[in-house]
C-alpha cells in the first residue's frame, strides 16, 4: 500500500554531509504533503538575480493586495529547494495561497517570520545558490534588518536590549511573547513602557503601544498555525466581551463597504413570481447547479439588454460601460466574505458551478448577486461593492395568495428581489425596466437553458 | 583452561537439570556458534564471541549457578558460604524493582534495601508525575487551539485549570504506582529492608544506623541519581527550583527561566507554556536540544519552540541564579560559553534547573572495596560488573540503572537489571544499548533508537559501509490527518547493503509508542527486507513506520527468518 506521496529515498555520498543542517544534504527533491484538495500553486515570486543570492518576494496575490502576512514557512533555514517547490504559505486579503519558488537553491535566511506581515514585494526570504552564500546571505538579512524585524532564527539570539529608557538607567525586561508581539507590530520593544512585575515589558504593554485592543486571554496568539487554512474565524465562543482583531479579509470588507459610503445609492423592489424557475431548478439540480447560479445567469441576460445597468462609474464623472457581463456572487466563507465572478454569466452555466478561485476572478465582476434566500430571508438591502453599477439582493421564495383582476385568489410562489444601483449613473426607470426584464426571464425560464 | 571448564559444567549441569536445559552451547567455546540462549534484547555476536572465553573462564569456576543449591555445591576451592540472600538489591527504583522481580522469577531469595521511598525518581519524582502533568497540558493546548478544534466543527468554551487540582492528580498517581510496586514486591515475597544501605566489605551490606549486617551472594547497586545543579546556583525550592520541585507545581510563574534544553527542560516548556507560562531557554550548546537527532530538533524546534512563547539564549552559561527576594526578581546572570565574557541578566519570575542527573553514590561505602567513582558514576563493564580502582573486577558486585551512568533512563536501569540476573542465574547476558529506545513526552512527541544521522555517518565512514536515509511524512498517514496532526516525520537510518537498522527518528503524534515497532528490529536483529512484510492494520499511525520501511532501498534480498534453528 505504497502511498503516492512519498519522497524517494536518499542516498547521500559521504561528502555532502556538512554539520549546517542535515536537510542541506538532500539532494533529491521533497514533495511537501497536504492531502487536503489540490490547492492553487499561485504566485510568482519575482527573483531578482542579485550576486547569486536571490531574495524571495511578497507576492501581490490580487490586484487589491497590497500587504500580506506568512502564514507558515514550509521550508526551513537551511533546507535546499528545488524548482516549483512550495516555500511559503502567504495569506492575502482574500485566500492563502501556496508560494513556489522558482529557481533551485537554498533557503539561506528568512526574513518575515511566520505571523509576520509585509508589503507586497517587500524580500520576505534570502535564496543562496551555495551553502558558501548561505553565511553571506545570513549576514545581509542581520544588516537589513532594522530593530523591529526578525533575525533569522536558530542563530543565536541575545534579547533586543535597547538603550535606556528615560528615568532608570535599567535594561529594558521584555516576556518572550512580548517581544513576539513587538516583532510582529514592528514595535520598538525598548521604548514601550513595561507596567509588568518589575517594569517588565508585557504583551498587553506592547499591543497598546502598537494600538491593538489587547486580545482575550482565551485567545492565545499562536503566531503560525501549523498547517495552512482558510483565515482563522474571528466570533469568539464566549458569551461574554472579548476583542478580537480583523484578519486580511475582514479589514478588506470593512474597506470596502465604508468606501461605499461615498456612492448615492438608491434601492427598487420587484416581486417575482418563481413556479418556473423552481421547476427549472428541480430539473438542473442533479446537475450540480445552484439556485443561484440560475439567478446569475438570469440576471446576465438581463444585463445584455441593459448595459447601463452592468457599467460603474468611473471617477465619478465617466460611463465606463463593460463589455463582459461578469456576475459575482457574494459567498459567505468561515470568517468573511468573497465575491467570486462568474465571468461572461450570460454565456455559460457551467461556469456557476463552484470552483477554486484565481485572483482575477475576483476584481472583475460588473455586477453582484446576494442571495440570502436560503437561510428564509424575504427581502434585504444589500451595500454596493465600490466599482460596481448595482447589486442585486435576492429572498427566499415564499408561496404567496395572489389576486388577479378578475378577483380569483391563487397561490405563488413569489420572491422579492430588491437591486441597489449607483444613481450617478443608473436612473429609476432604467433600472425599473432592468427589473422588469429580470422577471420575465425568471417567470419563462426556458430561455436559461440556452 | 578449557578441560576445568566443561569439568566444572557437567558438575553443576548434572545436579541441576531443571534451570540449565540449554546450556550445551556452552560446551562449544567458538564465537561462531548461535547464541541460541540467549534471548534478550540483541546480543552482538561479535561481542559474544570476543567475551564468551574470557567471561566463562573468571566466572564459573567461583560462581555456583543455582540459588538451591548455593550452600552445597563447592568448586574450585572457595569455602562454602552460607548468605542470608541469594541476591540484594540496594536501591528500590526501577532498576531495582526490575531485578528483583526477575530474581523472584528465577528462584533467587532477594531482598532489597531502601532509605527513602519505593519507586525511586521515576515514580516519586520523575517519569510518573511529569506524564500526569504531560497528559494535562497536552489536554489543555488542545482545548485552548481555537483553530485547531474549528478544524474538526469543535467549539469550547473558556478552558482553564485548577492548579491544585492539576498537582494532585500528578502526586495521586505517583501515590498509587509507588503502593502497586511495593505491594507487587511483597506479593512476591521480596524483603524489603528500610534504611540506607552502605557496603561494608565484599558480599556485606548495613542496612540503616543501626548494626544490621546483611549479607547476600551477589549484589546490586541500584541508588540511581538526583538532579544535578551547577555551581553559583542558588535553590530555594519556590523560585529556583529542580525537576523534584517542580512536579509538585506549587505554582505556576508567569515567566519562568528554564536551564537546559534536553528533554527534561524541553518536557517541563511544554507544560509551562501550556498552563500560561512564558518560557526563556538558557543552552551552554550552540544548538537547542543537542541530543536530538539534528534534523529532528530542527523540525521539533519550529513546532514545540517557535510558535510558543519561548525565547531563548544558547552558547551561554547561567554562572549566578538568585532567587526572588525582597521585592526583586529571580536574577540569572549569563556569561558566553566559549569567551566567558559576561553577556546578559535575565530578570524572571522562576528558574527550574535542568541540566541533567547526577549519581546518588555517596555514603555508599564503595572505599570499603576499593572502588572509585568517575564523576560519581560507578565503573562498570557492559556486563554492569563493577570495576575496583585497579581495573579489576569485583566480584558478585553489580551496578545498574543512573548510577553507572550508561544509559540514564528508567527501562534502561531495568533492562540492566534483569541483564545482571541472568548472569547471576547462569545465562552470559550482554545488553545492546542501542536497542532501547527512547522519548520525549512533549506534544508533538518524539522517539528515537539507535544512532542518530551524523553517528551513523561517523560509524559509516570509519567502518566502511554506506550509510542511507529515508524519510516519511506524518502528512501521508489517514490517521494522522483525521485527528489533523499531519505534523510530524519519521526517518530511518540503515546500511543499504545488508538492510540493518542503524537509527529510527519519530516525531509526531504517539511517537513514543510507535517506536517499538523499530526496538523491536533492532533487538531481534531484524532486517529491513523482512520487516517490510509485516502488515500493519489500517488506518493507523503505525503505518508511517509501515511506509517508512517499505520506502528503504536494500540490495540485500529477504533473508531466513531469526527464528529457525541454527545447527551447532
Amino acid at each position: 500500500m505504497a502511498s503516492p506521496f512519498l519522497p524517494a529515498t536518499i542516498t547521500v555520498r559521504p561528502t555532502n554531509s556538512i554539520t549546517l543542517s542535515s536537510a542541506a544534504t538532500l539532494t533529491g527533491r521533497r514533495l511537501h504533503l497536504t492531502a487536503a484538495p489540490p490547492r492553487h500553486r499561485r504566485g510568482r515570486p519575482s527573483l531578482s538575480v542579485k550576486s547569486k543570492i536571490r531574495e524571495i518576494f511578497m507576492p501581490a496575490l490580487s490586484s487589491t493586495m497590497t500587504e500580506g502576512k506568512i502564514v507558515s514557512w514550509v521550508k526551513s533555514e537551511g533546507d535546499v529547494l528545488s524548482k516549483g517547490d512550495s516555500v511559503v504559505v502567504v495569506e492575502s486579503d482574500k485566500a492563502d495561497m501556496d508560494v513556489e519558488t522558482f529557481y533551485d537553491g537554498i533557503l539561506a535566511a528568512i526574513v518575515v517570520a511566520e505571523g509576520q506581515t509585509a508589503p507586497v514585494g517587500a524580500p520576505i526570504g534570502l535564496l543562496a545558490d551555495t551553502q558558501a552564500e548561505v553565511a553571506e546571505a545570513r549576514a545581509k538579512a542581520a544588516a537589513a534588518a532594522n530593530s523591529p524585524a526578525s533575525d533569522p532564527a536558530p542563530a543565536t539570539s541575545p534579547p533586543p536590549v535597547s538603550d535606556d529608557p528615560p528615568a532608570p538607567p535599567r535594561k529594558v525586561v521584555a516576556t518572550p511573547f512580548a517581544k513576539k508581539l513587538a516583532k510582529q507590530h514592528k514595535v520598538d520593544v525598548g521604548s514601550v513602557v513595561g507596567t509588568g512585575p518589575h517594569g517588565r515589558v508585557t504583551p498587553a504593554d506592547v499591543e497598546k503601544a502598537a494600538g491593538i485592543s489587547p486580545l482575550a486571554p482565551t485567545k492565545t496568539a499562536s503566531a503560525s498555525p501549523a498547517s495552512p487554512s482558510s483565515p482563522v474565524a474571528a466570533s469568539p465562543p464566549v458569551p461574554g466581551s472579548s476583542d478580537v482583531t480583523f484578519t486580511t479579509m475582514q479589514s478588506a470588507v470593512a474597506k470596502n463597504m465604508m468606501e461605499s459610503l461615498s456612492v448615492p445609492t438608491f434601492r427598487v423592489g420587484y416581486p417575482v413570481t418563481t413556479d418556473a424557475l423552481d421547476a427549472l431548478y428541480e430539473r438542473v439540480k442533479p446537475k450540480g447547479v445552484t439556485m443561484t447560479a440560475i439567478l446569475a445567469k438570469a440576471a446576465a441576460m438581463a444585463l445584455v439588454q441593459h448595459p447601463v445597468v452592468n457599467a460603474s462609474c468611473k471617477d465619478g464623472k465617466n460611463f465606463a460601460y463593460n463589455s463582459n457581463i461578469n456576475v459575482a456572487v457574494a459567498v459567505a466563507i468561515n470568517g468573511g466574505l468573497i465575491t467570486p465572478v462568474l465571468q461572461d454569466a450570460d454565456k455559460a452555466l457551467e461556469k456557476a458551478r463552484a470552483k477554486q478561485l484565481q485572483p482575477h476572478e475576483y476584481n472583475s465582476g460588473t455586477f453582484t448577486l446576494s442571495n440570502l434566500g436560503m437561510f428564509g430571508v424575504d427581502r434585504f438591502d444589500a451595500i454596493l461593492p465600490p466599482g460596481q453599477g448595482a447589486i442585486m439582493a435576492v429572498g427566499a421564495s415564499k408561496p404567496t395568495v395572489l389576486a388577479d383582476k378578475d378577483g380569483f385568489f391563487s397561490v405563488k410562489n413569489k420572491m422579492l428581489v430588491n437591486v441597489t444601483a449607483d444613481h450617478r449613473i443608473i436612473y429609476g426607470a432604467d433600472l425599473a425596466a432592468f427589473l422588469q426584464t429580470f422577471s420575465k426571464i425568471v417567470e419563462n425560464p426556458e430561455s436559461l437553458t440556452l | 583452561m578449557h578441560s576445568s571448564l566443561s569439568l566444572s559444567f557437567s558438575a553443576t549441569s548434572s545436579s541441576s537439570a531443571t534451570v540449565f536445559r540449554s546450556r550445551h552451547s556452552f560446551h562449544a567455546p567458538a564465537p561462531a556458534a548461535a547464541p541460541l540462549n540467549l534471548r534478550f534484547c540483541g546480543l552482538r555476536r561479535e561481542a559474544f564471541g570476543s567475551c564468551l572465553a574470557a567471561s566463562l573462564s573468571r566466572h564459573l569456576p567461583r560462581r555456583p549457578h543455582t540459588a538451591a543449591v548455593s550452600a552445597a555445591l563447592s568448586d574450585n576451592g572457595s569455602p562454602p558460604k552460607s548468605f542470608d540472600y541469594d541476591l540484594l538489591i540496594i536501591g528500590a527504583g526501577v532498576g531495582g524493582h526490575g531485578a528483583a522481580l526477575h530474581a523472584v522469577e528465577k528462584g533467587l531469595k532477594t531482598a532489597i534495601v531502601e532509605g527513602d521511598v519505593v519507586g525511586g525518581t521515576c515514580v516519586n519524582r520523575g517519569c510518573v508525575p511529569s506524564k500526569a502533568l504531560l497528559a494535562v497540558s497536552g489536554r489543555m493546548r488542545e482545548l485552548k487551539s481555537d483553530h485547531h478544534l474549528k478544524s474538526f466543527g469543535l467549539q469550547v468554551s473558556a478552558a482553564g485549570y485548577d492548579r491544585q487540582g492539576v498537582a494532585d492528580h500528578a502526586n495521586n498517581l505517583a501515590s498509587k504506582i509507588r503502593n502497586n510496586l511495593t505491594n507487587s514486591m511483597k506479593a512476591l515475597g521480596v524483603d524489603i529492608l528500610t534504611g540506607f544501605g552502605t557496603i561494608l566489605g565484599p558480599q556485606k551490606v548495613k542496612v540503616g544506623s543501626s548494626n544490621k549486617i546483611v549479607t547476600a551472594k551477589d549484589i546490586i547497586i541500584a541508588t540511581g541519581s538526583v538532579p544535578f545543579v551547577p555551581k553559583g546556583i542558588e535553590i530555594d525550592g519556590k523560585t529556583v527550583i529542580t525537576s523534584d520541585h517542580a512536579l509538585k507545581l506549587e505554582t505556576v510563574p508567569d515567566w519562568i527561566a528554564i536551564v537546559g534544553s534536553g528533554y527534561i527542560g524541553l518536557e517541563f516548556s511544554d507544560v509551562y507554556t501550556a498552563l500560561g507560562s512564558e518560557v526563556t531557554f538558557v543552552e551552554a550548546l550552540d544548538q537547542l536540544m543537542p541530543g536530538f537527532d539534528p534534523e529532528i530538533s530542527k523540525l521539533a524546534q519550529r513546532v514545540l519552540i517557535n510558535p510558543r512563547n519561548i525565547d531563548y539564549h544558547t552558547g551561554v552559561f547561567a554562572t549566578k541564579i538568585m532567587p526572588a527576594r525582597d521585592g526583586k526578581p529571580v536574577l540569572i546572570e549569563l556569561i558566553d560559553a566559549k569567551t566567558k565574557e559576561p553577556k546578559d541578566t535575565l530578570e524572571v519570575d522562576a528558574a527550574l534547573i535542568a541540566t541533567g542527573r547526577a549519581p546518588f553514590t555517596q555514603g555508599l561505602g564503595l572505599e570499603n572495596i576499593d572502588v572509585v567513582t568517575q564523576r560519581g558514576f560507578v565503573p562498570v563493564d557492559e556486563r554492569m560488573r563493577v570495576i575496583d580502582a585497579n581495573g579489576k573486577l569485583v566480584p558478585h558486585l553489580y551496578c545498574i540503572g543512573d548510577a553507572n551512568g550508561k544509559m540514564m533512563l528508567a527501562h534502561a536501569a531495568s533492562a540492566q537489571g534483569i541483564s545482571v540476573v541472568e548472569q547471576v542465574t547462569g545465562r552470559d547476558h550482554v545488553l545492546n544499548h542501542l536497542s532501547i529506545p527512547a522519548a520525549c513526552f512533549t506534544h508533538p512527541e518524539i522517539s528515537m533508537v539507535g544512532l542518530t544521522e551524523p553517528q551513523a555517518r561517523e560509524k559509516g565512514e570509519k567502518e566502511g559501509f554506506e550509510v542511507s536515509v529515508a524519510k516519511t511524512s506524518f502528512k501521508a498517514n489517514t490517521k494522522a490527518l483525521a485527528e489533523n496532526e499531519g505534523e510530524g516525520l519519521a526517518k530511518l537510518i540503515y546500511r543499504p547493503d545488508n538492510g540493518e537498522i542503524l537509527g529510527v527518528h519519530i516525531f509526531g503524534l504517539h511517537a513514543a509508542d510507535l517506536i517499538h515497532e523499530a526496538s523491536n528490529a533492532v533487538a531481534l536483529g531484524t532486517r529491513i527486507q523482512d520487516i517490510k512484510f509485516a502488515v500493519h492494520a489500517h488506518p493507523t499511525l503505525s503505518e508511517v513506520l509501515d511506509e517508512l520501511f517499505k520506502s528503504a532501498k536494500v540490495k540485500a534480498q529477504k533473508s531466513t527468518p531469526v527464528s529457525e534453528p541454527v545447527a551447532v
